[in-house]
């Protein structure tokens, strides 16, 4: 026999590879090791088999690839001694899984092990395929399983009932064969068994609706008694942890009652006074009896009201709570969170201890404790939670702080009762973890505060205040710095003082001081400079007296490597330089950004939220904004979507050249349909009398447009002009051209069924009156998934009609995405018929078919 | 592999007070230390933490039975008895006994089955050798 092929011995091996001293080293030993295995794999030598098959294990847990030994494991198995097939089947499932196609030539070698007369190779043989079968083999052997389910050895009993666990999570359908066996395995007395028995019953009732009917009338009963007995047995040394006769019993027994008391009240009644016996009787100063009282609490929460139960289980989580133990407090805090949706009141109580919680050294603890904070927020105690929560702020770690950050901005949009504690608040937050801040917040605080017009001096000197303190918080900066380039007067002259305000005189030179050092800031990024470069064009209209420093300031960046900030020093300095007399209408104070609409445009990040009082407080709708493509189709979108003056957008457009605070531009609101050509036109030739209040909001808006695809979502209806500008950055042929589209047509619903909506959209081709390029949008209006969607049109003679492929056939439920397809309809009849179209749509729910039919008679007359 | 490592990092660098459970990639970790030996085990949503805690006693106080007194090196050249003693408590993720004294009696039973094959062999091979001497 060749002594290499042998090998060395297990033991050796091991010592060989920890006695290496570098990796290099393990890897040449395990190479030499490996090559050894192969050489006898390919020998097919019998004798050393198992011992290699070990060495290839433990190859295995160091990381080390060892597909080749696969076979080696169906060929130990297949053998017929016992320890060849111990080792085979711990090798199968070491070593592989149940994606790997060599699995299934084990089929045949475990169904003849499960008909061993050996009852330790049966065991082998369930043990394995519990832990990795296929579905396919689990199909094949279920029926030799179900048979060993009443062998008269209760060790293979137990483990044919935690195979068959697996059998019926591969296999549902499955599920029915082992009821019956099931209800005869709830009986037992043997504990290994009762425990796997109970496992089994609890995930068929999971996996089967009428498992769970059956279990429930017949065996609640049982159980309910099989549990007091355990609860009042005697000591019974092997069973016996921490003094409670098998707690696992215990917890596997409380989780079926669970299960099958939850949604039934007559179950429910059935368990009360065992649970109440349970929750009240056990000790609760080892982790045996916590568990089980962890597990009584959940049950109690999960099954149908007793009101006496629940105080109870209450109590126990308050006791629970102020446990020194971590794990008690953590599993607390986990329980405290499921327990609100079924008390909240009683958890109220408990609000000041879990506030310590969050402040707890462990980060597990402080993370539930933070999640239970959030959900504790009601409008009564939200004054005094955020205090707390923004105190600790400032000494909370630097990994906890953005999760502490996004809470807190969110109690306070969800819950602020006035716009002044908003501001002070956000204020704060911003101070302290402004970095941690997410654009959409900052955005809406912006927002808020130009609604609070009131609160406007106000709001301007406490963050002018905030910025001599600390300047290192980069949304702080550009809050501050948007305001005081806005409000800059009101900082100068003291306007709209507040009882609570300290007076403070700021000159106007002060206030150019902070937003040049804004620009100075070598931590500035690209966002900040450009704000701070509008705020300081709008300084200059507003303190004429810095206007030269302020000219020399902005010119500085006239040779920025940055496009953006070159093309404003640019722009800026000529308005500046030759344009005084269109500059203060230019920069005139921003007209009041619509909340609902903003607020509308947020990324659904932020949860639900709910307003408050009413006018004053921060009212912000849901609703998701149209997706947003690469910003500039959006634009253009929009452009085809949103008629200057007759559509949503087009009234907000209105708002904006209308609520105005300077005379000088009433004609801007006659001149919105030209709005978009006439800015594009002055600002190239700076000629005259143009709606001028757009290209304020321009550079603002692509300030933040630049950077940020939500903003930009956010502010697209605003930006409606403004997409002039941007076609100059990026289209240089043809900018004009979206503007001549023509009269835009509002878009309308096509059609609409309980289950689906069709809305269409309209654009013409310049020049081209006839034809209309429609675009549709299917939305799904149900809570059931559309496949093999198709949407057939038919149109009268006088039409032609061509459609484009749709973007797919597969429609998502409830509104959680649409599918769009583009027609193109040609009236031979245009100005005098309008479009009228049949249509038919056609999908599939659930592999059933469904027709919806109808037609469409509410096209613009002039399509 | 990597989720080994990675999970290791975290477990490590926590203090000795804190709690023993960790959430990582949105699954619930419990993690038990004996002297220089961590135990962890990856649960469910729904599971019991402070059960699973229980377990992993559980499981050490048999191998402790077992090895008589067991430490690390026990584990690590005796990894197959381990995986065995581990088989006979949870298959499948489940608990599958509550009584070490079950368990012990398995397992030594069937080390038994191994002693005699491996006796049969040996005299089997004796006498081969024996005889084609």
């Amino acid at each position: 026999m060749n002594p290499f092929s042998s090998g060395t011995r297990l033991r050796d091996m091991i010592r060989a590879i920890r006695a290496c001293k570098t990796a290099a080293e393990e890897r040449a030993v395990v190479r030499k090791e490996c090559a050894a295995i192969r050489a006898a794999i390919n020998e097919n030598d019998q004798d050393y088999r198992h011992r290699n098959l070990a060495k290839l294990m433990f190859i295995h847990m160091l990381g080390y690839p060892t597909h080749f030994g696969q076979m080696e494991c169906l060929k130990l198995i297949a053998s017929p001694g016992f320890p060849e097939k111990r080792i085979g089947y711990l090798g199968l499932m070491l070593l592989l899984d149940e994606r790997q196609e060599v699995l299934m030539l084990v089929t045949n070698s475990v169904k003849q092990d499960l008909n061993h007369t050996n009852q330790y190779i049966v065991g082998l043989a369930l043990c394995a395929l519990g832990n990795i079968c296929s579905a396919e083999m689990a199909r094949d052997l279920a029926p030799e399983v179900e048979r060993l389910l009443q062998f008269r050895d209760p060790n293979i009993r137990k483990k044919a009932a935690l195979c068959s666990i697996r059998i019926i999570k591969k296999v549902p359908d499955l599920a029915e064969n082992f009821i019956n066996p099931v209800a005869a395995l709830l009986k037992e007395k043997h504990h290994g068994v009762l425990i796997t028995g109970i496992q089994l019953c609890t995930d068929l009732c999971k996996v089967s609706p009428e498992a769970l009917e059956y279990f429930r009338k017949k065996c609640t009963d049982g159980l309910v008694r099989t549990l007091r007995d355990l609860v009042n047995s005697p000591y019974a040394p092997e069973y016996d942890i921490a003094g409670i006769t098998d707690p696992f019993l215990h917890i596997r027994l409380l989780k079926l009652l669970r299960v099958l008391g939850q949604g039934d009240a007559d179950a429910s009644d059935a368990m009360n006074d065992i649970l109440a016996q349970v929750a009240t009787k056990t000790e609760s100063n080892k982790n045996a009896g916590n568990a089980i009282l962890y597990e009584c609490v959940e049950t109690i929460m999960s099954i149908e009201d007793n009101g006496g139960l629940r105080v109870l289980a209450i109590n126990i989580l308050g006791r629970f709570l102020s446990n020194r133990d971590n794990n008690i407090r953590y599993v607390a805090l986990n329980m405290l969170m499921r327990a609100i949706t079924v008390d909240a009141q009683a958890v109220q109580r408990h609000r000041s201890t879990i506030l310590e919680c969050v402040k707890d050294s462990d980060a597990s603890i402080r993370k539930r404790a933070l999640e239970l904070v959030y959900l504790l927020v009601n409008e009564s105690n939200v004054k005094p939670l955020t205090k707390e929560l923004v105190d600790y702020l400032e000494v909370s770690d630097q990994d906890f702080k953005g999760d502490l950050t996004a809470k807190i901005c969110s109690i306070i949009e969800k819950f602020s009762p006035e716009k002044i504690w908003y501001i002070d608040q956000m204020l704060k937050v911003l101070t302290e973890a402004g970095n941690f801040v997410k654009d959409e917040v900052w955005h809406a605080l912006v927002v808020v505060i130009s609604n609070a017009s009131d609160l406007h001096g106000y709001t301007v000197r406490a963050l002018f205040r905030a910025l001599q303190t600390t300047a290192e918080q980069e949304s702080l900066v550009r809050v501050a710095v948007w305001c005081i380039g806005e409000y800059g007067d009101l900082l100068v002259n003291n306007a709209g003082m507040l009882n609570v305000e300290d007076p403070i005189t700021v000159t106007e030179s002060d206030a150019v001081d902070v937003v040049e050092s804004a620009i100075k800031r070598h931590a500035s990024d690209l966002t900040t400079k450009s704000m701070a470069l509008i705020a300081l064009l709008k300084l200059s209209s507003r303190f004429p007296s810095c206007s030269g420093r302020i000219k020399d300031i902005v010119v500085q960046h006239k040779g920025s490597l940055v496009l953006e900030l070159q093309q404003r020093s640019l722009e800026f300095n000529s308005i500046i330089e030759k344009h005084q007399n269109i500059r203060s209408a230019l920069v005139e104070r921003m007209p009041v950004l619509d909340e609902a609409s903003f607020g509308g445009r947020r990324a659904s990040s932020l949860p639900n939220t709910v307003s408050t009082s009413n006018g004053t407080a921060v009212k912000l709708p849901n609703g998701v904004a149209k997706p947003s493509a690469a910003p500039l189709v959006d634009l253009l979108d929009l452009s085809d979507d949103v008629p200057a003056p007759s559509s949503s957008g087009g009234d907000f457009l209105q708002d904006l050249l209308g609520v105005d605070l300077a005379p000088a531009t009433q004609s801007g609101t006659s001149q919105a349909p030209k709005a978009g050509t006439d800015v594009l036109l002055d600002l190239l030739s700076i000629g005259s009398n143009p709606a001028q209040d757009n290209s304020v909001s321009t550079p603002d808006i692509l300030s933040s447009a630049q950077d940020h695809k939500p903003a930009i979502a956010s502010l697209d209806v605003l930006a409606a002009p403004s997409n002039m500008m941007d076609l100059l950055d990026g289209f240089t042929p043809a900018p004009p051209k979206p503007a001549n589209n023509g009269p835009a047509y509002p878009s309308i619903v096509a059609f609409e069924s309980s289950s689906l909506r069709l809305t269409f959209n309209f654009s013409k081709q310049p020049g081209n009156p006839q034809t209309t390029t429609i675009s549709g949008t299917f939305t799904n209006l149900s809570s059931n998934v559309f496949t093999d969607f198709v949407f057939q049109a038919a149109v009268p003679k006088f039409l032609q009609l061509h459609l484009d492929p749709a973007s797919g056939n597969s429609l998502p439920a409830s509104g959680n995405g649409t599918i769009t397809q583009s027609l193109k309809v040609t009236n031979s009849q245009h100005g005098k018929k309008p479009l009228v179209m049949r249509l038919r749509i056609a999908y599939k729910v659930d592999g059933k078919d469904v027709l919806e039919e109808g037609q469409i008679n509410n096209f613009p007359r002039d399509l | 592999e990597k989720a080994i490592r990675e999970l290791s990092g975290v477990i490590l660098s926590r203090g000795p007070k804190l709690c023993n459970f960790v959430d990582w990639k949105g699954h619930k970790v419990v993690y038990k230390r004996y002297a220089s030996l961590y135990f962890c085990i990856c649960i469910d949503e729904e599971d019991n933490e402070l059960e699973a805690l229980e377990v992993i006693h559980h499981f050490v106080e048999i191998l402790d039975r077992y090895f008589g007194s067991v430490c690390e090196l026990d584990l690590i050249f005796n990894f197959h008895k381990a995986y065995y003693i581990l088989d006979e408590l949870l298959i499948a993720g489940e608990l599958q006994e509550s009584s070490k004294r079950t368990i012990a009696k398995l397992i030594s039973a069937q080390d038994n089955l191994v002693e005699v094959a491996k006796e049969e062999a040996s005299s089997l091979s004796n006498i081969i050798a024996q005889a084609t001497k």
